[in-house]
């Protein structure tokens, strides 16, 4: 308020000289309103678009995967004065634990950049009913410090998500496959002569085949023992806040364990890809909508300063500051951005909640309650900035000269 | 309104000359060493051929104009060094206007027209503002006018809302360029009466550009401008 009072008379010519040219005004403001509508809906679609993808991708898949380093052939080096002619094959990847998984998994447990900490075992096996084979992954977990990286019990469809030993959750594919239901008998095979028939007490749907297919929960110490890896872990998941910051964490936890570090950025470079580029194409529409705004407010407001030439040089005749001039005309192109992007924001809000409730129902535009707001105070200085180069031209004229404009 | 001393020096050109274009090839010599001397009582008229300076020399005591020799004091103090800030202010403390073409804001009603000068000085007008500029338009016969737009008035209206405005400040000097120029003989009689009224009742000094010579007969001093030099100077008694 203290602002309005001490430039009162330029607010009162401004709003006056807007209100004067009230065609002119209007039709700015709804050119206005429809760049601020396209950004406001673009930005609120792609924010929308983006975040259900990385959702949906994520919500299956933990955001880095701490992993046992490969195994390598160590090569001694040749005594001195000897040549040495290396036949050298890569050495098959067997199933290994993390050495000290345990010390691992309280060290990444301290790190605050960790949402949740999850070790688990997994491996190969053959689930089994009656003649019906199906080659599966077995999946020994900690299902409270699972759950925090994948919820599975909200994607229940039968049965409780119920992990211990003699138990499993599947998969809905699975369940089809092999026909089994809630409290059958499930044998497992994991090669070796190693065993066991358990009872199904869940079945999930995670709406990805692969994992639908192929997932097989069980108790932690259970798969240990059918993988024989008795007390190891092959990986420890983990979930962070800030996501597109997992390969940084990644490396950083890669250097601080000397495991394998696996984030999500690197096993989904498309996807990765894809979305970066969806957002520079938005930024750029935002650009140019942005300044196709910006000379439109410029060239009304320079038009309006050569129709009102006159009148400036009688403002300046009585005594008003070039500085008054100027104001005069930024707080027009100021109040030309606001106008235009509140009506503008308020159209692109309805588009999205006409998208939301009319669309195609694939997902839902949330509307960040800061999105509009933004869209109004860049529209603002954007107007103020476009005001510049005609409020300049207006504040130097010559008022002896321009009081003799017809 | 009559504590003021009637030969109080408003004005005073000492060897003012004004050049277009100085330094060039298209310079033009327009004013030359004018020297002139008003005070608060006068009512003056500057008359002259067209080309002779008049606008020009109007412009550049109302300081809209710099001259490019001379000196011009207004109310004593020297103006020729002052920034366009320092001259901007006193043209609004000192100096009223009224032009050949009323040059109202149409977009403001006749009272906020009026009200402008003071406005622009300190924002909001106060209540004593608004008190004057209403005193102002009763003087001037338009009251009732007050909340009318502009350009809803006719001409001879709008030059009188003019001259209520040029003198809202209470300005010591009020400069009129061909005020009556397009107005009918009858309200040209009206406005040169509200000059004269107003240079007696608020001693302002008056300077009036005038083409019509019973106009400039009616009063008290005639100054005449020829080829930009003053050639006759006359105070009728």
């Amino acid at each position: 308020m203290r602002l309005i009072d001490a430039q009162w008379i330029e607010w009162k010519i401004a709003l006056r000289f807007l209100a004067d040219n009230r065609l002119q005004s209007l039709l700015i403001i709804v050119g206005i309103a429809v760049g601020a509508a396209v950004i406001v809906f673009i930005t609120a679609l792609v924010t929308g678009l983006q975040a259900n993808v990385i959702q949906r991708t994520l919500g299956t898949q933990a955001h880095i995967r701490v992993l046992p380093p490969d195994e390598v052939n160590r090569v001694p080096a040749p005594a001195d004065g000897a040549v040495a002619l290396n036949l050298e094959n890569p050495r098959a990847q067997r199933l290994r634990t993390i050495v000290n998984w345990q010390d691992v998994r309280d060290l990444l447990d301290a790190r605050g950049e960790l949402r949740a900490v999850s070790p688990l075992i997994s491996g190969p096996a053959i689930a089994r009913r009656g003649v019906a084979r199906a080659s599966v992954n077995l999946l020994g977990i900690d299902p409270e410090r699972y759950q925090r990286i994948i919820p599975i019990a909200p994607d229940l469809i039968a049965g409780r998500f119920h992990i211990e030993a003699g138990h499993a959750v599947i998969g809905k594919e699975l369940a089809e496959d092999l026909g089994l239901g809630v409290g059958d008998k499930l044998r497992l095979d994991a090669g070796g002569g190693r065993e066991v028939v358990v009872d199904v007490s869940g079945i999930f749907e995670l709406e990805v085949r692969e994992l639908d297919a192929r997932y097989v929960y069980l108790d932690l110490k259970q798969a240990q023992a059918l993988l024989d890896l008795p007390g190891g872990v092959t990986v420890i998941e983990t979930a962070v806040d800030e996501i597109f910051q997992a390969e940084a964490i990644a490396e950083r936890l890669a250097r601080l364990t000397g495991l394998k570090a696996e984030s999500w950025m690197a096993t989904n470079g498309q996807l990765l890809n894809a979305l970066r580029s969806q957002t520079m194409t938005t930024q750029m529409i935002r650009l140019f909508v942005g300044l196709s705004v910006a000379f439109g407010i410029a060239s009304v407001l320079a038009v309006s300063v050569v129709q009102r030439t006159r009148e400036i040089g009688i403002l300046r005749a009585m005594g008003s500051p070039r500085g008054q001039i100027l104001r005069v005309f930024l707080l027009q192109g100021g109040l030309l951005g606001l106008a235009g992007s509140g009506l503008g924001g308020l159209v692109g809000w309805s588009l999205v909640q006409v998208f939301n409730t009319f669309g195609p129902g694939l997902f839902f535009i949330p509307v960040d309650p800061a999105l509009i707001p933004t869209a109004m105070a860049v529209a603002t200085v954007t107007g103020v900035l476009a005001a510049a180069m005609p409020a300049r031209r207006a504040a130097r004229y010559d008022p002896a000269v321009a009081i003799r404009y017809v | 309104m009559s504590e003021f001393a009637r030969d109080q020096e408003v004005l005073r050109l000492a060897g003012l000359g004004k050049a277009y274009n100085p330094g060039t090839p298209l310079e033009q010599q327009v004013l030359h060493d004018i020297e002139l001397r008003l005070s608060r009582g006068e009512l003056t008229a500057l008359i002259g051929p067209s080309g002779s300076g008049k606008s020009t020399l109007l412009n550049v005591i109302g300081l809209l104009d710099s001259p490019t020799a001379g000196e011009l004091y207004l109310l004593g103090q020297p103006t020729r060094d002052l920034d366009d800030g320092a001259r901007t202010r006193l043209r609004n403390e000192s100096i009223g206007f009224v032009f050949q073409f009323h040059h109202l804001i149409p977009a403001f009603s006749v009272l906020d027209n009026v009200l402008m000068p003071l406005m622009i000085r300190h924002g909001k007008p106060r209540a004593e503002d608004v008190a004057l500029a209403r005193e102002l338009l009763e003087a001037v016969g338009l009251a009732e006018f007050a909340q009318k737009k502009a350009n809803q008035i006719s001409g001879g209206q709008q030059q009188r809302v003019a001259i209520a405005r040029a003198l809202v400040t209470r300005p010591a000097l009020l400069l009129a360029d061909e005020p009556t120029g397009n107005l009918d003989t009858k309200t040209a009689e009206t406005v040169f009466e509200l000059f004269r009224r107003f240079n007696r009742e608020f001693g302002c000094a008056v300077l009036v550009v005038t083409h019509d010579p019973r106009l400039a007969a009616s009063c008290a001093r005639t100054v005449q401008l020829v080829d930009g030099r003053i050639v006759s100077d006359r105070t009728s008694a």
